[in-house]
């Protein structure tokens, strides 16, 4: 039986090498219900294909950590970052660089929503009377559900959202975060506003029950980043020829399911701001 | 097992096992005013009945998918528990040695899911990952096994051996011919076991059930969930039907190629976690002090490790009570002595449904339903754990023959005489038992509840494993200082 094992191990470890040749591999930060998630970047995955001659290939993962990781191991090459999570994966990845964003992404913001329980309604600022209440975040490494947020509760408040509401919870996506407020189980959320709209859009949202209550000022946010060493390895040029191919994109149904506008040029220093705030927030050493 | 003993002076030992589980009760009744048990949720019929009405008209998600899934669940189960026997049995033969006992308890004592979050960080979503996942705690657990089997056999066959017989021979001729049936059946209930944690490692991204669970659960399409829950408990309850002695090893051969293929392995990955991630800190820049490692340290212990190690004290002790309270309360539905055969069925089914849940999903779909607070962990746990000791005592209720002169009222032969008689046993499950839930209690955390797993799955995600790995450390100290306390409190109990 040991022999048989070995065997097993010895032709995992032996496919594992062979599918090291060269395909093109991405991923996101699953910010949003899975199925949404899969179908808008199988279709990403296709378009690639057919642009930069090359097999690409979409690999889902379940939290935004595990997107860092797989490329920071070199297991993916390009991912749909979030502001947070990018400024990390390119820390890590001496050499990489932040490609392209949406032409929403310079000026992304978040929404604080509450369960119509509460009473509150939209405001300048968010209400005193939100202490104690009960409030998610969506996962624990979102940019527009957890760092602005945070950031921006801290500065209006001056203490940490543990100390302000009654609990805390992370919810793990946008999606999740409207679901919960929805029902009840926490009284409010902060979530990407871009999610909110699109929920409300597709009437997935029932608003008699959840409203919007506060909008944050803008970031920046989401964007493509690739690995540095892309050219050694698919030819010299690659890397451009990615980022036209991001900025090319103008199907109306691929970039709706994103929801963008559009992508445009994107570069590392664009996203300092959240880099200066994740640090205040201790979130980066 | 050792506990029948006891029972031909009975009188002398009860009120000592009846002393111990009031302690316990009054511990957790302590804890009750620091634990969270609120239902926050605004209105949780209203997603239990949608999940209900899921079961009525469950729908199947894409076949092939879940075959595949279903098939990854199996594969990694058996490869995992496969190398684990290997592996834990080499273990168990140097289990006299301190420092080997010392090891396999660390192994033991760290989650399969916290495993699985080590080794995605260098191996990344690799079937390796997933196999060793499951292989490495589960050595831990058959090294201890095996070596305590192999010792328990009876000694004369060993004795009549010719002086100069080598160790090898004297274990292939004596031992382990006399404990292969104890072996063989302890590794079958393992294999169990191994499903559900295959299943579990779905929720980190695994290909395996709980990948596909997780997804619909999250997007509430609860007719697909149902339909593949129903899939796995099928899968668990026609074990019997599928696992025999030939098609074992058809499954061991076969698993390799069911994993799916993940992404590839970079080696230089793994000397990077091993040589830069997982040093503190403070340690990795030119400027490194004991100053900054101290403070480093008491920062997290403060912060994070102490609130987390409370949370998962008092959560786990109440959880503990109830799972007591509730396995009491349900092992006469499947005790001969309480109902007819046909009477046994819906206790048996009801009993396998539960105990073949694993806690983390009954806690996962608890808190969809009750809204966050630790009062899903605590039910989740009691009802897995409740289910799986009250069937354990009812099956050991079954082997008792009543005195002629037994109570003919349920009631009064459950208190008087089913209870009495089964209690020292029950005793020895439940200290066996809360380890376990202890460890189960620290990884519910990554679902949100704030014990110590919640901290590690925080460090996770800020990519800052120095921190995840002390976390999971102190974790696994915790669970092998109760597993000390409980062996001691047993061996006290049994006397």
């Amino acid at each position: 039986m040991f022999r048989v094992l070995v065997r097993g191990l010895l032709l995992m470890l032996l496919t594992g090498a062979v599918n090291a040749a060269p395909v093109f591999v991405f991923t996101a930060i699953p910010d949003q219900d899975e199925t949404q998630l899969k179908q808008r970047f199988q279709k990403v995955a296709d378009y690639l294909q057919e642009t930069l001659q090359t097999e690409v290939r979409f690999v889902p993962v379940k939290s935004y950590a595990a997107t860092i990781t797989a490329f920071r191991n070199n297991q993916v090459q390009l991912a749909w970052f979030g502001g947070l999570s990018g400024v990390k994966a390119r820390e890590l990845v001496p050499g990489s660089i932040a490609l392209a964003q949406g032409i929403e992404d310079p000026e992304f913001k978040s929404f604080f929503i509450a369960n119509s329980a509460t009473g509150l309604s939209a405001a300048e600022h968010l209400p005193a009377s939100v202490r104690d209440l009960t409030f998610t975040f969506g996962s624990k490494g979102s940019t527009s559900g957890r760092l602005m947020p945070e950031y921006y509760l801290r500065e209006q408040f001056g203490e940490s959202p543990d100390d302000l509401f009654s609990r805390v919870g992370y919810s793990g996506n946008h999606s999740r975060t409207i679901a919960l407020v929805e029902s009840g189980a926490y009284q409010l959320g902060a979530l990407n506003y871009k999610v909110w709209e699109a929920a409300v859009a597709d009437g997935k949202v029932d608003t008699s029950k959840v409203q919007v209550i506060w909008e944050t000022p803008s970031y920046p946010d989401y964007q493509w980043t690739l690995r540095g060493d892309m050219d050694a390895i698919y030819g010299e040029g690659f890397s451009e020829r990615v980022q036209q191919a991001l900025l090319n994109m103008t199907d109306p149904e691929l970039l709706s399911s994103f929801p963008r506008s559009g992508f445009i040029p994107a570069s590392n220093d664009d996203f300092e701001p959240v880099r200066v705030v994740a640090k205040q927030v201790g979130l980066l050493d | 097992m050792r506990f029948t003993n006891t029972m031909d002076r009975p009188a002398y030992r009860w009120p000592r096992g009846v002393r111990i589980a009031l302690w316990f009760l009054l511990i957790a009744l302590a804890c009750i005013p620091f634990t969270d048990l609120e239902i926050s949720s605004l209105d949780p019929w209203i997603d239990l009945s949608r999940l209900l009405r899921g079961f009525m008209a469950p729908q199947l998600m894409q076949p092939s998918l879940v075959i595949e899934a279903l098939l990854a669940t199996l594969a990694f189960a058996f490869a995992g528990v496969g190398l684990a026997v290997v592996c834990g049995f080499v273990l168990a033969l140097a289990f006299n040695n301190p420092v080997m006992r010392g090891f396999c308890a660390l192994l033991r004592s760290i989650h399969e899911l916290f495993w699985a979050l080590i080794f995605l960080q260098f191996f990344g979503l690799h079937p390796l990952t997933g196999l060793l996942a499951i292989a490495v705690p589960y050595a831990g657990v058959f090294a201890r096994m095996f070596a305590e089997i192999l010792d328990q056999v009876p000694k004369q066959p060993e004795q009549t051996l010719p002086a100069d017989t080598g160790y090898l021979s004297a274990l292939l001729y004596t031992r382990l011919p006399l404990a292969w049936p104890h072996l063989v059946s302890y590794t079958s209930y393992r294999l169990e076991c191994g499903i559900r944690s295959s299943a579990i490692l779905g929720f980190v991204g695994l290909p395996t059930l709980g990948y596909y669970l997780e997804s619909s659960f999250s997007q509430g399409y609860y007719p697909e969930v149902a339909a593949l829950l129903i899939l796995f408990y099928l899968l668990v309850a026609s074990k019997k039907l599928w696992l025999r002695r030939w098609t074992f090893p058809v499954f061991i051969v076969g698993s390799p190629f069911f994993m799916g293929e993940g992404m590839p392995i970079i080696w230089g990955n793994v000397w990077r976690f091993f040589s830069q991630d997982i040093v503190p800190a403070p340690l990795r820049g030119s400027d490194a002090s004991w100053q900054s490692l101290i403070d480093w340290f008491t920062h997290i212990l403060i912060d994070q490790a102490l609130p987390g190690v409370w949370n998962t004290l008092i959560l786990s002790q109440v959880a503990l009570a109830v799972t007591g309270l509730f396995a009491l309360s349900l092992f006469p539905l499947i005790s001969r002595h309480c109902f007819s055969p046909a009477g046994r069925l819906p206790g048996h089914l009801f009993l396998v449904i539960a105990r073949s849940t694993p806690e983390y999903l009954l806690a996962y779909i608890l808190l969809q339903l009750l809204g966050p607070s630790m009062l899903p962990a605590v039910i989740a746990l009691a009802i897995h754990n409740g289910a799986l000791i009250g069937y354990l005592t009812g099956r050991h209720s079954n082997e008792i023959q009543l005195r002629h002169d037994a109570p003919r009222r349920r009631l009064d032969r459950y208190c008087y005489e089913l209870l009495p008689r089964t209690y020292p046993a029950f005793l020895s499950f439940m200290l066996y038992r809360w380890e376990v839930i202890m460890r189960e209690t620290a990884i519910l955390g990554v679902l949100g509840i704030q014990t110590i797993g919640f901290f590690v799955d925080s460090a996770i995600q800020e990519i800052r494993f120095d921190v995840a790995l002390l976390l999971i450390l102190i974790a696994a100290m915790m669970n092998i200082f109760v597993d000390l306390i409980a062996r001691r409190v047993q061996r006290s109990f049994i006397g």
